[in-house]
């Protein structure tokens, strides 16, 4: 059996079979462990309506980071259309499943495109519907610019980004304009999110053990040795892209139907930006740099809430500043990419022997340092 | 008939030719070496070759794998002219860094993959006999060049030496026709140049290549060759069986004499 | 034909602008081959800046716009000091990842300091008073920005050209290893070509908000994009093509607005249009050389 990597080690398998089985045995138990968790959650036995919906970001989050890995930490492209690709997911799930009634109650301004109206689709296949549109959107500007070389994708996605929002903000009889949408279809619970959040990770497990996946690899790590084995670079760039469009559209549908209500100026640039902070705050390249990133942003934003109305600390009375936050997670994000580019993550994947050596190494560190001191005498 | 023929191949960066009238052919089975100064155009003409140039003038002809129809291969697409059965190394080594030694073999077998790619993530029974099929294909290649232990180290651990015959492994994965092999012996030590003579004329026959490459090293060039040209400035000097550019006044004069400062 | 020509005007003005802070995107892609995005930011900053020293502490206009320009570019150094510097030997995305986080934390630094709420720009009479030239009533703005950049990019132009400055920011932008062995100070070679390239956003962005007077944080996010659209469309790295890709851009916005007013609300995406165009025709942009670094 080969892991991660292609990994193998023949001779080692015997004495391994043990841990191998500790690990199975504790996958198992975390597995059911969380399930239980989350199904108490949804049931409200542990976390109330509002720990619910910061339950359900975390997860919706992680997907858009996970999107953004895989066209940015594994593919090597700069992209920062996240925002634009969730736009148009979010957009397309919320006005294909709304109810009739919802529909004449938002759009008051002016109302919806008569051939619109006629639409009227399930939450689930509303939200796979968003993904395509966004995936093929993605198709489109791929054509003209991943075929060039160098940053041209990440202005090229930006610009899009501001498009989509642009468009969202004008047609007024599609979009409601300015004003968003409201009473969107809220569909999308702890199980809809985490089972999507699930998938995409499985998707994405499936995708780097596969040819495709070590294809995607080889174009960020050489483009000009990827090419010379063979791979056409423009028609994996535009795979990656595309996959990577499709998820962000799916994440940005469940996102609205989590929120409620989206407005155009959601998904500023600024949507997009977040998503990269998530992405590298956990650490780029890796799937669980994607989790703990998204789940460690969303519950620290919350849990930081205090810094923007006013805070004290011992006597000193902090005035209340607007933004104080994300100042901090800005600078935050600019340490971890001076200083620890790795991320959270480390740069590798969870696993259960790491985890284990965790405090081992830590302990190592601890005495090395130690020693030196003494050495130091 | 040739397994790759060029004609009148030219390549010119804004005033400067690079390669100035380049006409030769590489016979099937033949190990022909491309020798010269630094700055004789010979990197610039493989990269012609393999597409990452289209050349200004010229054409280039290639007898793709299985077939035996010469195919125009002037300006096509890298990955397209690797699919007809050229493979090639780099005078810098460029291995998939971050990779392992077995995915870099694997990488390169890639362009052979025929699953789609929900085939290959839904663990389609085509794509899996696929896979355990480039598995199989790559650790035997592996064996072949001495690695099949370190499957499992990131290719750029490996000492200088290895990563040069990883480099042969991972192009001979794309199952080539023509190798090209861009200064093999660059770095390496009397012995292992000498194994690496060996195990290019090994290569050469086990997997049935023609082989075509650029060294500076004459040790090499004069043991293994079938054929030799010699580049100057662009411009094609010479060209014969090594004894011939051995005697050859001008070979000696535009390039022998500088081998001993290199 | 009184108002085309106005219009004309108007679009040359905008361009002007555009080109101003174009510069700044194609001098360090030319030099670092790095999308600076918080440049965008740099120029909301000197708008603030700008505001600041006119609102808050009554300074004469002229003697603001030197503030602006002299605190903008000195952002500038700082940010290629602090978020680029350590990068340099990194891979292209970490440096990148630094751009969108300093653009990031510039703009919620923004929100903190001035709060998110929109300011309105300081009124200079004096330049926007209306003048009457051939039946054409046109802002003096109009005149001063098109003659400030004239100057601008000639100094600039002279002192790429001529100096020794400008030697070597040529040299570093052409090889980078090779211009540290002949002895240029590579580190003062990129802190003058930030300091440059800020400096000439601040002067855009003085002038962009008495055009332009609602200033927000993100002010600067939209014609940042534009420019550095401007920039691909001259041809990434050139100056001359940064001024040019600045006019074309903002005479065909203010045309295609003048000529089709009901696509007013969508005129920030012609801007994107046009960049698809030239990266479908022409990807080295109309000045552009064809710098081939592959294998």
């Amino acid at each position: 059996m080969s892991g991660f990597n292609g990994r193998s080690y023949p001779g080692l398998v015997g004495m391994l079979d043990g841990r191998k089985r500790r690990n199975l045995a504790l996958s198992i138990v975390a597995v059911i462990v969380i399930t239980v968790f989350l199904y108490m959650a949804q049931n409200g036995f542990i976390l109330d309506a509002y720990g619910v919906r910061i339950l359900r970001l975390c997860a919706v989050y992680s997907i858009c980071a996970l999107s953004l890995n895989l066209i940015q930490g594994y593919t090597g492209q700069f992209s920062l259309g996240s925002a634009g690709f969730m736009a148009l997911g979010a957009y397309v799930t919320s006005i294909l499943s709304m109810t009739d009634a919802n529909r004449e109650a938002v759009y008051y301004l002016k109302p919806m495109a008569p051939w619109l109206m006629k639409i009227h689709l399930d939450y689930g296949i509303a939200l796979i519907l968003g993904g395509v549109l966004a995936g093929l959107v993605a198709l489109l500007i791929g054509i003209p610019v991943l075929r060039l070389k160098g940053d041209y994708l990440s202005i090229a996605t930006l610009g899009f980004s501001e498009i989509i929002r642009i468009v969202l903000n004008n047609a007024q009889s599609i979009s409601n304009g300015a004003t968003g949408l409201k009473n969107i279809d809220p569909t999308a619970n702890i199980w809809w999110c985490f089972c999507a959040l699930v998938l995409v990770l499985l998707f994405m497990t499936r995708l780097f053990h596969s040819s495709y996946g070590r294809a995607f690899l080889a174009i960020r790590d050489d483009e000009v040795a990827a090419e010379a084995m063979g791979i056409s670079i423009f028609k994996h760039k535009m795979m990656a892209f595309v996959a990577s469009a499709v998820i962000a559209g799916i994440g940005g549908g469940l996102m609205a139907s989590v929120l409620g209500a989206v407005t155009p100026v959601l998904f500023r640039h600024m949507m997009s930006y977040d998503i990269l902070l998530i992405m590298v705050l956990g650490g780029t390249g890796t799937m669980t740099g994607a989790l703990l990133g998204g789940f460690i942003y969303i519950i620290a934003k919350e849990a930081l809430r205090f810094m923007d109305s006013g805070f004290a600390i011992g006597f000193i009375q902090v005035p209340a500043i607007a933004g104080l936050r994300m100042v901090m997670f800005s600078v935050l994000l600019m340490i971890v990419v001076l200083f620890y580019h790795k991320g959270l993550s480390g740069g590798k994947e969870f696993s259960w022997d790491r985890l284990f050596g965790f405090p081992k190494k830590i302990a190592a560190r601890f005495s090395k340092k130690s020693e030196k001191a003494g050495a130091g005498k | 008939m040739s397994v790759l023929r060029t004609e009148h191949v030219t390549m010119r960066f804004g005033g400067v030719t690079a390669v100035d009238d380049l006409n030769l052919h590489v016979e099937k089975g033949e190990i022909v070496a491309v020798i010269g100064p630094n700055g004789a155009g010979k990197t610039t003409a493989f990269n012609q070759i393999t597409g990452v140039y289209t050349p200004t003038e010229g054409k280039i002809f290639l007898e793709p794998v299985n077939s035996s129809q010469e195919v125009d291969i002037t300006g096509m697409r890298p990955d397209k002219i690797v699919s007809m059965g050229i493979a090639r190394t780099f005078q810098n080594i460029r291995l998939f860094s971050k990779q392992t030694v077995l995915d870099n073999v694997l990488i390169a077998q890639h362009l052979h993959v025929k699953s789609t790619l929900p085939g290959a993530i839904f663990y389609w029974p085509n794509y899996c006999k696929e896979e355990k099929a480039m598995r199989e294909k790559a650790m035997h290649l592996l064996e072949r060049v001495g690695l099949a232990d370190n499957c499992g180290d990131l290719a750029t651990s490996l000492p200088y030496g290895l990563q040069r015959r990883l480099e042969i492994a991972r192009a001979l994965a794309t199952n080539p026709k023509l190798l090209l092999l861009d200064e093999p012996a660059a770095g390496m030590n009397p012995t292992e140049t000498l194994e690496l003579t060996h195990f290019v004329r090994e290569i050469r026959d086990e997997f049935q290549l023609t082989i075509l490459l650029i060294e500076h090293h004459m040790q090499i060039i004069m043991d293994i060759s079938d054929r030799i040209y010699v580049l100057e400035f662009g411009k094609t000097i010479a060209d014969g069986v090594p004894a011939e550019i051995q005697n050859n006044q001008r070979v000696i004069d535009a390039y022998l004499g500088v081998v001993e400062d290199a | 034909m009184l108002t085309l020509v106005q219009q004309l005007i108007n679009g040359l003005t905008l361009g002007c602008l555009f080109g101003l802070v174009a510069i700044g995107y194609t001098m360090v892609y030319g030099i670092l081959l790095l999308i600076n995005f918080a440049h965008c930011d740099i120029f909301m900053m000197s708008m603030y800046f700008a505001f600041y020293s006119i609102s808050v502490f009554y300074l004469p206009w002229y003697v603001s716009l030197v503030l602006a320009i002299l605190g903008t570019a000195l952002l500038g150094v700082l940010l290629e000091r602090v978020a680029y510097r350590p990068l340099r030997t990194a891979p292209r995305t970490s440096v990148l990842i630094s751009a969108v986080g300093s653009s990031y934390l510039l703009e919620n630094l923004g929100i903190v300091l001035f709060g998110a709420v929109a300011k309105s720009f300081p009124t200079v009479d004096y330049l926007q008073e209306m003048v009457t030239i051939a039946g054409l009533r046109i802002q003096r703005l109009a005149f001063f920005v098109i003659i400030t950049m004239i100057v601008l990019v000639g100094a600039l132009l002279y002192i790429v050209n001529k100096t020794k400055v400008g030697i070597a920011m040529r040299a570093v932008s052409r090889d980078f290893e090779t211009s540290k062995l002949m002895g240029v100070n590579i580190n003062l070679t990129i802190s003058i070509t930030f300091a440059i390239g800020s400096g000439l956003a601040a002067v855009g962005g003085f002038m962009w908000g008495l055009r332009y007077p609602q200033i927000t944080p993100l002010v600067g996010a939209m014609p940042g994009l534009k420019c550095f659209i401007a920039a691909v469309i001259g041809g990434i790295g050139s100056i001359k093509g940064a001024i040019m890709g600045g006019l074309i851009l903002g005479v065909m916005e203010i045309m295609i607005v003048y000529l089709f007013p009901s696509a007013s609300g969508y005129r920030d995406v012609f801007a994107f249009i046009a960049l698809i165009l030239i990266l479908c025709i022409k990807p080295t942009g109309l000045f552009g050389e064809e710098l081939s670094d592959k294998a």
